[in-house]
């Protein structure tokens, strides 16, 4: 045992400053490297007009700022995500609650059901937006559908159901939404799990014996202790809903245009397609800054419940 | 009468309850289920009957398309690669995230905040279209068609979340074993290590899985910055069954079978400390 | 804690290491390639050897695909400086217009030229055209051909034989009357007509463009986007109108609008479609899903009788060779050697595209040899005089889509372009 006394407050000099500084060093070094920097370059690159490959770049001030203010194909992109994102948080981390609920009680089977619904995460966008694609695909050979959705239908006799699933507008951007809360749920699912295990049980049995109902139990004692884990889920649904696009792709290539663009594809096609990188960047800091007040929003919001 | 009435009647309605239930996890099982159900599948089918054969179960089952996938695909070496970069950038984002998140959470210094906030913020502003930077930043550093260039960008894609979530733990740790532990003439590095992490466990487990998985489906970074063939990941080989104008599905299904079984085993492994971790009760009280 | 500490100055060693590495010099024995045709990666291997053991030169090739990344990763290596000395770009003439100023790509005309013209004549015009520029093109790039095609394609429509025997119909259609009576005897006996892939806009901007010339001509449709004539003049309305009445009389197989080019390829293929849109490359697809489907090759049906119609064809693909490459000569010596007639009959055997050489034509299947035939009424929009404002396409294709979907008619999309148009050439006026 050494015999240094035990300041009361032992940290505060500077070569403790430094030694702390220490610590976060290596987490800082690589962020500034592969973050940053590239991050500042193209803050200035969306205050030009350039096309990604000539060596000379006119200086247009905000002027790709402005334009974007206008762009309804861009608008039009910030509200299909945020559809998604309505989407995913309602159904996506309802299914997720749902499901933790049911897996919290000791039942059977219950390490099965923890793998399997960790599955859809695991494939990658490729395999699921095929599948899908093939699910909902609408097209009818010999009489006979060649999509399982609208061939069940038909089967069970529910043919005015039959539908053109993605390609018409009004139903494309919504099954791209319910795929992306399938490939989804199993995040929200693990992390309320464990949550919900984190729960004293003797809180469960105090508000038995007080002969709560569960309803009640639910919202007094489930939901106030699961509001830290609610919370992050939250913002992890939203942040990653909206930067969602390569299911996008993958299920429908280039599809219905505005119907189904977002964001992020929005960025790649004014960057690889009609090449306006200072566009594109321009785009990208917009979409990052909204993204920011969201989340700055919601942290509000979240510490203001916390004192209520 | 009215006692064993009223059993059953509780019985029933208990039944009742855990029927629906298990009718309920039992459907999204299957829609969970199925797709990698048709993946297997047609990874056992061959190329003409991939699509008119429309059964269930196919007829014939081929299962050396996976040893095929596995030669034409070149999967030896890609395989090899994917685990080098996964557990190299796992074990990096675990040491460095961790370290961070402690000195956020514990430690005192100037600029905290600061360099938080621009942690939390960076999962906020994606750089879609950073590619380009990106690339000839790491030219400039000598860092373009080495492993270790496409290490650090991959440590650092995943140090944001990490660092949050490993912060969040880190503030419910009770400051009694700390201060136990520095009594006991623990420094800072050995709180860290003896304390903090062994309580974080669940958290990393978490943080292990996000990351494992992004890394091993990570594609286009992979694609940007090496240039050899030798140093590229798994993604890479199942490019070569998707041709500009043809696929070779069933190789396909059979090489993405085989690219999707190792997250799986990562994942039943890390499954187990999430819930043990917590439920071991280290935070006594 | 030791443990700790080693790790951690290992990590950093590596770091630095990683600095300090001084950049290989370049190796001057070998020609480095990068591609993105996976199908033809084998065959380009084969080659390779071969070459090497002719001249001992050696060939590396590598393979990025699928295209979009391939297109990210040259853009990015032409920045960082480190293309290889053989790639490609795949993209608008625009695009190798603004390699070619940024200096990153070597003009090969007097490799062309030398020795009267030996290598330029002995392929195909059409595909030289395509990376040609000439005297007064818009790009100010100095005139030349600075890329070398390896093989010649074109985009026709296809129709299966057997499924129009089945509908009672005695020949292909020749104008877009008989296609849409066609379409209704297929649908009478249950068969989807005409699939594409159009979830890739380029491919239904191709349809629409070869409609254009043949009703309107290429000297209204250059008018047009010089400025001279608006997008709401009739012959553009009746170009919409070629598709809202395909659309409407029912001729386009549902999800045509979102289909991709490989789900347009596996519908024809398996006989789920008896017409198909697409190019010469299909050949070798088809033949891989389905080796027993029995085609043949069309021109689109005409809309106007009095106007030929022209087709998208030229080269298919086209190498470029990087102007500061110390390999400048040993890579156009291989390209050279790669178009030669032998090579280009290999590579037409093996991965069924047309081969770019002329004297090679002799060997390629029936099929193939259909495509070729109509390389005459080949067009593209890297030979024309000028192309359209990218934003003004993307509004186009956008607009096409509408009509597909059935929810704009002609006339606003004519009106919606239009006003697109005037406000990129306001732009064009702003910046000179």
């Amino acid at each position: 045992m050494s015999t240094t006394t035990v300041k009361a407050n032992p940290f505060v000099n500077f070569k403790d400053y430094a030694g702390n500084f220490l610590f976060i060093f290596p987490a800082v070094t690589l962020f500034t490297i592969f973050y940053i920097i590239p991050f500042f370059q193209i803050f200035q690159l969306s205050l030009y007009d350039w096309n990604g490959i000539s060596q000379t770049k006119t200086f247009i001030g905000l002027d790709n700022f402005k334009e974007l203010m206008v762009d309804t194909a861009w608008w039009r992109s910030m509200w299909n995500a945020g559809y998604i994102t309505l989407i995913a948080l309602t159904f996506q981390n309802a299914l997720a609650f749902a499901l933790a609920l049911a897996c919290d009680r000791e039942i059977r089977l219950k390490g099965f059901y923890r793998v399997v619904f960790f599955l859809p995460p695991v494939l990658s966008e490729i395999v699921v937006g095929f599948i899908w694609r093939w699910i909902l695909n609408a097209d009818v050979q010999a009489n006979q559908h060649i999509g399982l959705l609208n061939y069940f239908l038909d089967a069970v006799g529910l043919n005015s159901l039959v539908h053109n699933w993605l390609s018409d507008p009004d139903t494309a951007m919504t099954c791209v939404a319910v795929v992306h809360s399938w490939k989804g749920f199993g995040w929200g699912f693990i992390m309320l799990l464990a949550g919900l295990q984190t729960i004293d049980r003797q809180l469960y049995e105090a508000a038995q014996v007080d002969g709560a109902s569960s309803w009640s139990t639910f919202w007094n004692v489930t939901i106030p202790m699961m509001l830290p884990v609610i919370t992050v889920v939250i913002v992890l649904t939203i942040l990653g809903a909206m930067q969602s696009f390569a299911l996008i792709i993958s299920m429908m290539g280039q599809g219905l245009g505005d119907h189904t663009s977002v964001p992020v594809t929005r960025i790649l096609s004014a960057m690889n397609g009609t090449k306006q990188f200072g566009y594109a960047c321009a785009q990208g800091v917009t979409f990052g800054i909204i993204l920011v007040f969201i989340s700055f929003t919601l942290k509000k919001f979240s510490d203001r419940m916390k004192q209520a | 009468m009215d006692e064993t009435h009223f059993l059953n009647k509780y019985r029933l309605s208990r039944w009742c309850k855990s029927s629906v239930i298990h009718i309920f996890l039992m459907t999204v099982t299957i829609t969970c289920l199925f797709p990698l159900f048709w993946m297997v599948r047609t990874s056992l089918m061959t190329r003409e009957t991939v699509f008119l054969d429309k059964s269930i179960i196919p007829a014939e089952v081929h299962f050396e398309n996976y040893w095929i996938a596995w030669t034409e695909g070149n999967f030896g070496v890609y395989f090899l690669n994917s685990i080098l970069y996964t557990v190299s950038v796992v074990v990096g984002i675990v040491l460095i995230s961790s370290l961070a998140a402690f000195a956020f959470s514990r430690l005192k210094f100037p600029g905290k905040n600061f360099f938080f906030y621009m942690f939390v913020a960076a999962m906020m502003i994606p750089l879609p279209g950073s590619f380009v930077p990106l690339v000839v930043l790491m030219q400039k550093l000598q860092l373009i068609d080495k492993p270790i260039g496409y290490i650090l960008c991959m440590i650092n894609v995943g140090l944001s979340l990490s660092i949050l979530l490993l912060k969040t733990f880190f503030d419910k740790m009770p400051p009694d074993l700390e201060d136990a532990a520095r009594i006991d003439g623990c420094s800072k590095l050995g709180i860290w290590r003896h304390v903090a992490l062994p309580l974080a466990r669940p958290a990393i487990a978490v943080i292990v899985i996000f990351n494992s998985l992004s890394v091993w489906n990570e594609y286009i970074l992979a694609m940007l910055i090496l240039n050899s063939k030798s140093l590229m990941p798994l993604q890479r080989g199942l490019m070569e069954f998707q041709g500009p104008h043809s696929v070779d599905h069933h190789l396909l299904m059979a090489g993405l079978t085989i690219a999707a079984a190792p997250i799986v085993i990562i994942y039943l492994a890390m499954q187990k400390h999430i819930i043990k971790g917590l439920s071991s009760g280290a935070i006594v009280g | 804690m030791k443990k700790i500490l080693i790790f951690g100055f290992t990590l950093f060693a590596a770091i630095i290491s990683g600095f300090g590495c001084a950049p290989a010099a370049p190796k001057t024995d070998r020609v480095v390639i990068w591609h993105w045709m996976t199908d033809r990666d084998k065959a380009f291997q084969e080659l390779a050897t071969q070459y090497e053991k002719e001249t001992g030169i050696k060939v590396i090739l590598e393979l990025y695909a699928p295209s979009d990344v391939y297109s990210q990763k040259i853009i990015a290596a032409a920045q960082a400086k480190i293309l290889p000395d053989i790639f490609g770009i795949l993209d608008k003439k625009s695009v190798v217009a603004d390699f070619i100023n940024g200096g990153f790509v070597a003009d090969l005309t007097t490799d062309f030229k030398a020795n009267g013209a030996e290598w330029e004549s002995s392929l195909f015009p059409k595909a030289l055209s395509v990376n040609r520029f000439d005297e007064n093109n818009p790009y100010k790039v100095t005139p030349g051909i600075y890329g070398v095609p390896i093989d010649v394609m074109n985009i026709q429509m296809l129709y299966n034989k057997n499924l129009l025997k089945k509908a009672g119909i005695a020949k292909p259609p020749a104008t877009i009357e008989e296609w849409i009576e066609a379409s209704a005897a297929l649908k009478r006996v249950g068969i989807s007509g005409f699939v594409s892939g159009w979830g890739e806009l380029w491919m239904a901007d191709a349809f629409a463009s070869n409609y254009a010339f043949n009703i309107m001509g290429e000297d209204k449709v250059m008018a047009t986007f010089r400025g001279e004539v608006p997008y709401t003049d009739p012959s553009w309305i009746k170009v919409f109108g070629v598709f809202a009445d395909l659309q409407s009389k029912g001729v386009f197989a549902t999800g045509i609008v979102t289909k991709t080019n490989k789900d347009a390829e596996q519908d024809f293929a398996l006989e789920r479609a008896a017409f198909a849109f697409n190019g010469s490359w299909c050949v070798n697809v088809y033949n891989e899903m389905n080796s027993k489907l029995e085609y043949g090759v069309m021109l689109p049906p005409v809309a106007n009788k009095d106007r030929p119609m022209k087709i998208w064809g030229g080269a298919g693909s086209s190498f470029f060779v990087n102007n500061v490459s110390p390999n400048k000569v040993k890579a156009i010596a291989f390209l050279k050697w790669l178009t030669a007639k032998e090579q280009q009959t290999y590579l037409a055997e093996k991965t069924q595209n047309l081969p770019v050489n002329k004297l090679a034509l002799a060997t390629i299947p029936p099929i193939l040899a259909d495509f070729s035939l109509s390389m005459e009424s080949t067009t593209h929009p890297t030979i024309w005089p000028l192309n359209e404002d990218a934003l003004v396409i993307e509004a186009f294709d956008k607009g096409l889509q509408s009509i597909i979907i059935g929810e704009k008619t002609p006339e606003q999309v004519g009106a919606d372009v239009q006003k697109v148009k005037l406000r990129q050439t306001e732009k064009q006026k702003k910046k000179k």
